[in-house]
């Protein structure tokens, strides 16, 4: 995939591509010795991990490899057991205006009397701040972002009426308000048509080309190789990092999915039941 | 009918606690936690005691501040069992608020020689009272304590022209207008996606227990006017009817108040009418006696029923309406497809008359005498010497028609190999769901064909112009 397909190019800037928050110029995400575990069962087991900026990085793994956990701890609402998390070199909860979260379609109740415009307003309460009201500003802000994924249309639009893609789309421009650097995003291709699928890879690699860093739970191996520069394969541990043409190779793929961690899962569990055999 | 003062008062009182509790109700309606207003309706016992206890007061502000906590310990307890005692939500509830009001009930016991608490009181509320309540404040004399809950001396001490209990509400739905604009957009966020919020910098579970606290300092007021047990019709029916009649969080919470005021001042009225119109020999005993809160609970009840029937997208009606609507333009549709098949295979000896159609289409004979006359209204056929026949303006809806019809037949055929003597009925179905877009895709799919799998001629896209070859 070459990056002649993007069509806003960062030389309209005028200078190099923006990698990450200028100012701090550390990885946008650093993960060191990250343990985390649900009822003492362990999630993510030692993981060390630098993303790369400006890339589009798949994080790929089997079901319950800890992809989402992964995600969720990077922006603390997972506690962590040890190890720690940095983005920009800080942690998360002095730089939350530099990352963008797209959530899993599933974690909300669709059916919350709200339209599509409010939804994506949301992205912007950080920026509009404690107990001051939504102002015009932003509501252009949010019209423009539904614009970019094509559901200017559907501004006005109950939620629950909106379908599986056209949701995924509301979450998209809703990260896009935000107007991170880095973004997290929990399988955003889940339950979606072919259409959404390609407008979405559009926006990704828009984001890219704005200088953004954006990581993406993604299940379909498939098309891996088309959408990421960089990937994670993740089964509670790093089992490879790196560019996409060197790292995603059957071997790799079969270390993520096939039988060598199972012995690791088996000492999960056996935590789990306070260490009995 | 007589509407006194008295009643003037009654009603106020019961408008007063009624919007409170639905402002705050939507929101635990919002987060499907309707049943956490009704523990903390009982867990603010022990609260309110240890208040007394603590200040050796009967004062309102005490009393809140206690039942504030009682209920934001209520939910972080549950949360608690939940997570550590891997118990669902419910039970976890019901595990912690059981357990507090039995702790509220000992401590009220040991403590019974100190505390003027009336138990009917706390179950059905002394709505009632106000009036007499206010008369006392009026005349200021010294007055049974017992009769009037938790704040019988209050009303003598404030001085006012206006009851204790009314005063408490005021203040308190005050608070609750006060918190709700001012965190609006972060209970918003927070009940719809708590993850983003506490992304954001809005701690989900911070707000969560704002509104706890809000809920039991509202509860705490309310419940002495109506009953720890009415409160909760407070709290969760106004909140759902409003729910149901829009799609807009800030109308719903102005309409859950309305249907709340409604059902308050519908309460009273009923209570003062109902034993009046009630004949003695109805029951066998007569009507001695009824209860507001218990009227007002009843009247939500009603509204409720009145608003799922009405209500423009869930209601009852609206869905039957839709469903009749949806089957009579299914006739209209069937109809036009017939005649211009009739048309294309020039069978002039083809009788079309209201009742050959009926009967060809299998039609009832209600759906076919309303779907006639819609399409005469529409100028989509005419009746000659008994006959139907399509107008040009028929004509060109019913190709539109036939036309989706072969197209998803080709399509079924093409790419998904349905065998040919079965594609007639699901494109028979299809064919009613088709929009122009939908169409110009088929085609694109099965390349435009000329002709179906059974070898009828697909009528080409031409919007406007009319084969009349074809007729």
């Amino acid at each position: 995939m070459s990056t002649t397909e993007v069509k806003h190019s960062t030389a309209a800037d005028g200078g190099p591509v923006v990698t990450g928050d200028p100012a701090s110029g550390a990885a946008p995400l650093s993960i060191h010795d990250l343990t985390v575990a649900y009822h003492r069962k362990p999630v993510l087991w030692d993981v060390d991990y630098d993303a790369p900026a400006g890339k589009l990085v798949g994080i790929v793994g089997p079901n319950g490899a800890g992809k989402s956990t992964l995600i969720r701890t990077a922006l603390d609402l997972v506690r962590r057991a040890s190890g720690s998390v940095n983005v920009f070199g800080r942690p998360y909860r002095r730089v939350r205006h530099l990352v963008g979260y797209v959530p899993q379609r599933e974690t909300v109740d669709w059916d919350f009397p709200i339209n599509a415009l409010d939804v994506v307003t949301m992205g912007r309460y950080r920026k509009i701040g404690w107990c001051l009201p939504v102002t015009g500003q932003h509501r252009t802000a949010a019209m423009d972002a539904l614009q970019r994924v094509g559901m200017a249309d559907y501004a006005r639009r109950q939620i629950a009426q909106l379908s599986g893609g056209q949701q995924q789309r509301v979450f998209l421009a809703r990260a896009l308000v935000q107007d991170a650097q880095l973004y997290l995003m929990d399988e955003p291709f889940s339950g979606v048509d072919a259409a959404t699928e390609r407008a979405i890879v559009q926006i990704l690699r828009d984001l890219r080309s704005a200088g953004k860093t954006v990581m993406v739970v993604h299940h379909d191996l498939q098309t891996v190789p088309e959408y990421f520069d960089h990937v994670l394969l993740l089964n509670m541990r790093v089992v490879a990092h790196g560019p996409t043409a060197e790292i995603f190779t059957p071997e790799n793929l079969h270390k993520t999915y096939g039988g060598r961690l199972t012995l690791l899962s088996q000492a999960a569990e056996a935590f789990a039941r306070g260490g009995q055999r | 009918m007589i509407w006194t003062a008295a009643d003037t008062w009654t009603a106020a009182t019961a408008v007063l606690a009624a919007v409170a509790c639905a402002l705050c109700g939507s929101f635990l309606l919002l987060r499907k936690q309707s049943m956490l207003g009704d523990a903390i309706s009982h867990t603010l016992l022990p609260g309110i005691v240890v208040a007394f206890v603590l200040t050796s007061s009967r004062r309102t502000g005490p009393m809140l501040i206690g039942a504030a906590a009682a209920g934001v310990l209520t939910a972080m307890l549950s949360e608690w069992v939940r997570r550590l005692g891997r118990v669902e939500a419910s039970a976890a509830l019901g595990i912690v608020f059981s357990t507090l009001f039995a702790v509220g009930i000992i401590m009220l016991r040991m403590m019974a020689d100190h505390i003027d608490l009336d138990p009917d009181c706390v179950l059905y509320g002394s709505l009632d009272m106000v009036a007499l309540d206010h008369a006392v404040t009026l005349v200021q004399s010294p007055i049974e304590p017992g009769a009037f809950g938790l704040f019988g001396h209050l009303a003598a001490v404030l001085n006012f022209g206006l009851p204790h209990m009314t005063l408490t509400l005021v203040a308190v739905f005050g608070l609750n207008v006060l918190l709700i604009t001012l965190f609006y957009k972060e209970l918003k966020i927070a009940t719809f996606d708590p993850d983003l919020a506490t992304t954001l910098g809005i701690r989900a579970s911070v707000m969560h227990y704002l509104l706890v606290a809000l809920v039991a300092m509202t509860v705490v007021a309310a419940f002495e006017a109506v009953g720890s047990i009415l409160v909760l019709a407070m709290l969760i029916v106004p909140a759902a009817g409003a729910y149901l009649l829009t799609d807009r969080l800030s109308v719903m919470l102005v309409l859950s108040m309305v249907i709340a005021a409604v059902a308050a001042v519908g309460g009273q009225l009923a209570a003062i009418t109902v034993p009046q119109v009630i004949p003695e020999t109805w029951f066998g005993v007569g009507f001695v006696d009824t209860t507001t809160a218990s009227m007002i609970a009843v009247v939500s009840g009603v509204l409720f029923a009145i608003v799922w029937l009405i209500s423009p997208r869930h209601g009852l009606i609206s869905k039957f309406v839709i469903r009749v609507a949806l089957h009579l333009r299914i006739a209209r549709e069937d109809m036009l497809g017939l005649l211009y098949r009739a048309n294309e295979q020039m069978d002039a000896d083809r009788q079309t008359g209201a009742r050959d159609l009926c009967r060809t289409l299998h039609l009832r004979p209600l759906a076919g005498w309303l779907a006639l006359p819609g399409l005469r209204w529409r100028r989509q056929i005419e009746l000659r010497r008994g006959q139907y026949q399509l107008t040009d303006r028929g004509h060109q809806v019913a190709r539109r028609l036939v036309r989706s019809h072969r197209l998803w037949e080709t399509y079924l055929d093409q790419q998904l190999d349905v065998p040919v003597d079965e594609l007639h009925f699901p494109a028979e179905q299809l064919e009613h769901v088709t929009d122009p877009a939908m169409q110009r895709e088929l085609a694109a799919h099965t390349d435009g064909p000329e002709v179906d799998p059974q070898g009828k001629r697909v009528p080409p896209f031409n919007a406007d112009s009319i084969d009349h070859d074809e007729r």
